[in-house]
C-alpha cells in the first residue's frame, strides 16, 4: 500500500497531559500529536519528561490528567503494552528483551505463529531471516539475546517492533547505541515504514539525526511543552537553544596541548586478549586518547582486559612504568585506573537501589571508618556528585531505575570519579545525554586532563572523538589500524581506517 | 513544588516504609494476642523463655541464611549440616574422654571442632558455587544429601549418644540461664546483633546486597564477587555450627532425623522477615521476627485444642504465603 501524502491525518494525540509520580509532578499540560506517514521528533534535556510522555502515549503509564485521542476519539489506552493491539508500539529507552531467549523467540514473543496448535518454527525462522537481512543485522535467528552486544540488542528490538504492523511506532532513543552506519540502515527502514503510512515518533539527543529524519520537532523542557515546529524551519543551534533555554557556547572545550615531555602513564605492548590481537598504544599524563572503530572492533575488550575484567592472553601492560597484570577490578582501581562501562543498566548501576549506595559502591573502601560505612560521608559524596554532574531529579529518594536515562548516565560518571582515578577509561560516556550536559561533560573531561588525569574515550560518536581527543586510535577486528593526531583527525580518515580501506604499516 | 507538598510526601513515604518493615512485628504481636486470649499461660515467664530458647536454633541459622539469600544464593544443606556436625562432635567428644576426661576441655575441643566443621562445610558450598560455577540450589541439594547420609552412616542407622559422663558438664549450655535469660537466647541475641551490624553497616554487607541486586554491576564496581559469595556460605556454616553447639546438650544425641527440614524453616524465617528470595535486599531484624513467628505458631497450637497440633505445618505454610503476599502487594500504588 502506498501512502498518499495529501491528507495527513492525526492518528494519536495527547491533549493537555499532566503526570505526577506520587506528589512529584513531571509533566505539565503537554500536548503532542502524531500523524500518518510522518516522523515527529521529540527533543528535550535529560529529565524533561520525554520518556514519561511516550509511556503515557503507549499506555504504559496512565496520565494524571488530560486525555488521549486515538483517531479523534477519546480513549483510555490499555496498560502493559496491550496497546500494541491498537497498533501503538513503543520501543523503550532501556532495552526490553527476554535475555535467555533467542532472537527469533523474542521477535515473535506474544505473536507466535502456529500451525495446528504447534509453533510454526520454520515460517518464523524464515521471516526473521528476512527481517534481519533488511536491517543489515548479521546474527543467527537462534542466537541468545544475552550473547549479543548492546547495539545488536537494540537492532533486534527495532526489528521486533517493525514486525508488529504498527500504525504508530514510538522509539525512545533507538539510535543511542548505534554507530553511524547502523543508524543509516535503520533510517532506511524508517523511511520505508513512513511510506507505508506509519506514524513515527523519534526521541533522540542526536540533533543531526533529528534534522535528517524528522518532519516535525517538538521541544520539551522541565516537563513543559515549549514548541512544535516543522523541522525545515529549525537549525541545529535553534533546536539546542530551545531545549536548554539558553545560548549554548562552544560544545567542545579549547584543546590544551599535552606537554611534550609528559611521562607515559599507561602503555600496552603487543597485547592480545580474546579477540584483541597484538595491540600496542601509549597514553601520556594529561592526554585524552580516542578509540574509534565499528561496534565489535574490540575496543571494549581491550580495556576490560587491561582493567582485570578479562584475562590477558599475551603481551605486556605498563602502568606508571611498572609491568602490571590486574586480576580484578579492585586491583586496577587501587592503582588509579577506572573503567566506565557502556552498559549502564546491565553492568553500571543497581537499578533497584537508591542513589547513595550506587554512588559509593565503586569506591567503598574509601567510605570505611572503624570498619563501618560512614553514611555521612556517603551523603556528602552524593551531594558532590549531584553538583558536579548536574544530576537532576525532582525527588532525591527514588530508585536509580526511576531516574531519567541521561541522569543515570551522569550518576555513573559521578560514581567513577569517586575513585579518585589517575586514568579514566570512559566507554560511550555521553550515551543518552542531552547537548547541554554533553558540553558540561566535555569541559569536565578537558579540565581533568588539564589537571593531569589521563583519559581514554571509547566512542562511536565521531564528532565527540574529533572534538575532544589529542590522538585517536582506530581499531578494526581486534587490531589497531592506525593512529591519528592533530589535523589528521577527521571523519574521513577515521572511517577509512575503521572500514579497513587503509592501514598504517 | 511547594514546601507543604514536600513534607506531605515525606511523611507519607516514612509511613509506607514503616508499614512494610513493621509487618512481621505486627504479625508477631497479633499471634501473641491470639495466644494470650486462648490461654493466659502463653505469656507466662516460663513459656516466653521456652519460646525464645526454641527460636534460637532456627534463628541463628536463619541469620546466616539472610546473608546467603541477600547475596542471591540459597543453602539447602543447613539441616543436614547441623546433623552431621552434631554427630561428628559427639563422636569426637566421646573419644576424647579417655585422654582429657569428662571435663570442660573435652567440651571445648568438641565445640572448636564443630566450628571448624561448619566453616569448612560452608566453604565447600561456597567454592563449588563460585569457582565451580554450579547453581547454589544444585550444590547445596547435593551436599544436603551427602551430609544426611554421612550422619546415618556414622550412627550406623541408629543414634549417636553423648556419653553420660559428659552430659552433666555440657548440660548447662542449654539449660542454664544468665541474668534471667537462657544461654541459647544470649547466643541468639549476640548473633542477631552482629548479623545486623555486618549486613547494614559494613562494606561486606553492602557488597552482599550489591551482588544480590546485580552480579555484573558488582563485578564492574570492583567487588570481589566470588570471595564475598563464598564468605556468605562460610558465615552460614559458622551459624549452623553455633546452633549445633547449643543444640547437642539439649538431647545429647544425634541421628538421621536430627535437623530435618531446618533448611526450610530457616529460609521461611528469612522470607517472612522481608528479605527478598532472589536477593538484593536483606533484613536481619526481620529474620529474627520470622524465626519467632514460626516458633510461636507451634507453641500456640500446643496450647489449644481448637486446631490439631498436626496442622502445625499448615499454619506455618499459610503464614509464610500470607506474609510474602502482603510484602509483594504494592499498597502505595493504587490500581488504575
Ligand atoms: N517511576 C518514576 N517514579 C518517580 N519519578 C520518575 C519515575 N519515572 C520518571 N520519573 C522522573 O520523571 C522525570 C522525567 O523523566 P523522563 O524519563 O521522562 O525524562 P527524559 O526526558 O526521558 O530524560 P532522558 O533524556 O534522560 O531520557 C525525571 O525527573 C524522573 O526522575
Ligand atoms: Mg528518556
Amino acid at each position: 500500500m502506498e501512502y498518499s501524502a495529501n491528507a495527513p491525518k492525526c492518528v494519536l494525540a495527547a491533549n493537555r497531559i499532566s503526570k505526577s509520580f506520587g506528589a512529584v509532578p513531571v509533566l505539565f499540560s503537554v500536548s503532542f500529536d502524531i500523524c500518518e506517514g510522518e516522523v515527529h521528533a521529540l527533543i528535550g534535556e535529560n529529565g524533561a519528561g520525554k520518556s514519561t510522555l511516550m509511556k503515557i502515549l503507549a499506555g504504559f503509564e496512565p496520565p494524571t490528567s488530560g486525555s488521549i485521542l486515538l483517531d479523534g476519539a477519546q480513549t483510555d489506552l490499555p496498560p502493559n503494552g496491550e496497546a500494541e493491539d491498537l497498533g501503538i508500539v513503543l520501543i523503550h529507552q532501556e532495552l526490553n528483551l527476554a535475555e535467555q531467549m533467542t532472537v527469533e523467540e523474542n521477535i515473535f514473543l506474544g505473536r507466535e505463529l502456529t500451525s495446528r496448535g504447534f509453533l510454526d518454527r520454520l515460517t518464523m525462522r524464515r521471516q526473521v531471516e528476512v527481517l534481519l537481512e533488511q536491517v543489515g543485522l548479521d546474527i543467527a535467528p537462534t542466537a541468545r539475546i544475552s550473547d549479543l552486544s548492546i547495539a545488536q540488542k537494540q537492532m533486534v528490538e527495532i526489528t521486533k517492533a517493525m514486525n508488529r504492523n504498527a500504525r504508530i511506532l514510538i522509539m525512545d532513543e533507538p539510535t543511542a547505541v548505534l554507530t553511524p552506519s547502523e543508524t543509516e540502515l535503520f533510517f532506511q527502514q524508517v523511511k520505508q515504514l513512513k511510506k507505508r503510512g506509519v506514524g513515527i515518533v523519534f526521541v533522540s539527543h542526536k540533533l543531526a539525526e533529528v534534522k535528517e529524519i524528522s518532519d516535525r520537532v517538538t521541544i520539551m523542557r522541565d516537563g513543559q511543552w515549549i514548541g512544535t515546529k516543522p523541522t525545515s524551519t529549525l537549525s541545529l543551534d535553534d533546536m539546542a537553544q530551545m531545549m536548554v533555554g539558553r545560548e549554548l557556547s562552544d560544545l567542545y572545550p579549547p584543546m590544551d596541548e599535552v606537554d611534550v615531555d609528559a611521562p607515559v602513564i599507561l602503555a600496552a605492548e603487543n597485547l592480545s586478549a580474546g579477540k584483541v590481537k597484538n595491540v600496542s598504544f601509549d597514553l601520556r599524563k594529561g592526554e585524552i586518547l580516542g578509540f574509534s572503530g565499528l561496534v565489535g572492533s574490540g575496543r571494549t575488550e581491550l580495556f576490560e582486559a587491561i582493567c582485570g575484567l578479562l584475562p590477558v592472553d599475551s603481551g605486556v601492560v605498563r602502568f606508571n612504568n611498572e609491568v602490571v597484570n590486574y586480576k580484578s577490578v579492585s586491583q586496577a582501581r587501587n592503582a588509579g585506573l577506572s573503567y566506565l562501562t557502556k552498559d549502564r543498566k546491565g553492568k553500571g548501576l543497581l537499578l533497584a537501589q537508591k542513589m547513595a549506595p550506587n554512588m559509593s559502591l565503586f569506591s567503598l573502601p574509601k567510605f570505611i571508618k572503624n570498619m563501618m560505612i560512614d553514611q555521612k560521608a556517603e551523603e556528602k559524596a552524593l551531594a558532590r556528585g549531584i553538583r558536579r554532574f548536574d544530576i537532576r531529579t525532582r525527588d532525591a529518594d527514588i530508585s536509580v531505575g526511576d531516574l531519567s536515562g541521561g541522569n543515570q548516565q551522569k550518576l555513573l560518571l559521578a560514581k567513577m570519579m569517586e575513585t579518585d582515578p589517575r586514568v579514566i577509561i570512559v566507554d560511550e560516556p555521553t550515551r543518552g545525554i542531552d547537548v547541554g550536559t554533553k558540553q558540561q561533560i566535555y569541559h569536565f573531561i578537558a579540565a581533568l586532563a588539564a589537571e593531569g588525569v589521563s583519559v581514554v574515550v571509547i566512542s562511536s560518536e565521531m564528532p565527540e572523538i574529533i572534538g575532544i581527543c589529542h590522538r585517536v586510535f582506530v581499531m578494526r577486528e581486534g587490531r589497531i589500524m592506525g593512529v591519528l593526531s592533530g589535523n589528521e583527525i577527521n571523519e574521513n580518515e577515521i572511517m577509512r581506517y575503521a572500514a579497513g580501506l587503509k592501514e598504517a604499516s | 513544588m511547594s514546601d507543604t507538598e514536600v513534607i506531605n510526601k515525606q511523611s507519607k513515604r516514612a509511613f509506607r516504609l514503616d508499614l512494610k518493615a513493621m509487618g512481621p512485628a505486627l504479625a508477631l504481636l497479633i499471634l501473641c494476642i491470639v495466644g494470650y486470649s486462648l490461654n493466659s499461660a502463653f505469656l507466662s515467664e516460663g513459656n516466653i523463655t521456652n519460646l525464645l530458647t526454641r527460636s534460637a536454633f532456627i534463628g541463628i541459622i536463619a541469620v546466616g541464611a539472610t546473608f546467603v539469600i541477600t547475596a542471591g544464593g540459597i543453602d539447602l544443606s543447613v539441616g543436614s549440616m547441623a546433623a552431621v556436625i552434631s554427630g561428628v562432635m559427639i563422636i569426637i567428644m566421646n573419644n576424647l574422654i579417655g585422654t582429657f576426661g569428662a571435663g570442660v576441655t573435652t567440651i571445648l575441643i568438641g565445640c572448636g571442632c564443630s566450628l571448624i566443621l561448619g566453616v569448612g562445610a560452608g566453604w565447600i558450598n561456597g567454592v563449588l558455587t563460585t569457582k565451580g560455577k554450579i547453581e547454589a540450589f544444585i550444590v547445596t541439594l547435593g551436599t544436603m544429601g551427602i551430609y544426611r547420609s554421612l550422619v546415618t552412616y556414622f550412627a550406623d542407622g541408629g543414634t549417636l549418644s553423648l556419653s553420660f559422663d559428659l552430659r552433666g558438664t555440657y548440660r548447662p549450655v542449654y539449660y542454664d540461664s544468665f541474668a534471667g535469660l537462657p544461654i541459647p537466647v544470649w547466643v541468639f541475641i549476640g548473633v542477631a546483633v552482629a548479623g545486623w551490624v555486618i549486613l547494614n553497616r559494613t562494606a561486606f554487607g553492602r557488597y552482599c546486597t550489591a551482588i544480590g541486586s546485580n552480579e555484573s554491576v558488582a563485578k564492574y564496581s570492583a567487588v570481589n564477587v566470588d570471595r564475598i559469595k563464598t564468605t556468605t556460605y562460610v558465615i552460614q556454616g559458622f551459624c549452623v555450627a553455633l546452633a549445633t553447639i547449643i543444640y547437642v546438650p539439649r538431647l545429647g544425641s544425634a541421628s538421621a532425623s536430627t535437623g530435618v527440614l531446618w533448611e526450610l524453616e530457616a529460609i521461611a524465617a528469612v522470607i517472612i522477615g522481608g528479605t527478598v528470595l532472589k536477593g538484593g535486599y536483606g533484613r536481619v531484624g526481620g529474620t529474627i521476627l520470622g524465626a519467632l513467628i514460626l516458633t510461636t505458631i507451634g507453641n500456640i497450637l500446643n496450647f489449644t485444642d481448637v486446631i490439631s497440633n498436626y496442622l502445625n505445618g499448615t499454619m506455618q505454610g499459610l503464614i509464610i504465603i500470607t506474609a510474602v503476599w502482603l510484602q509483594r502487594a504494592d499498597w502505595s500504588k493504587k490500581k488504575v
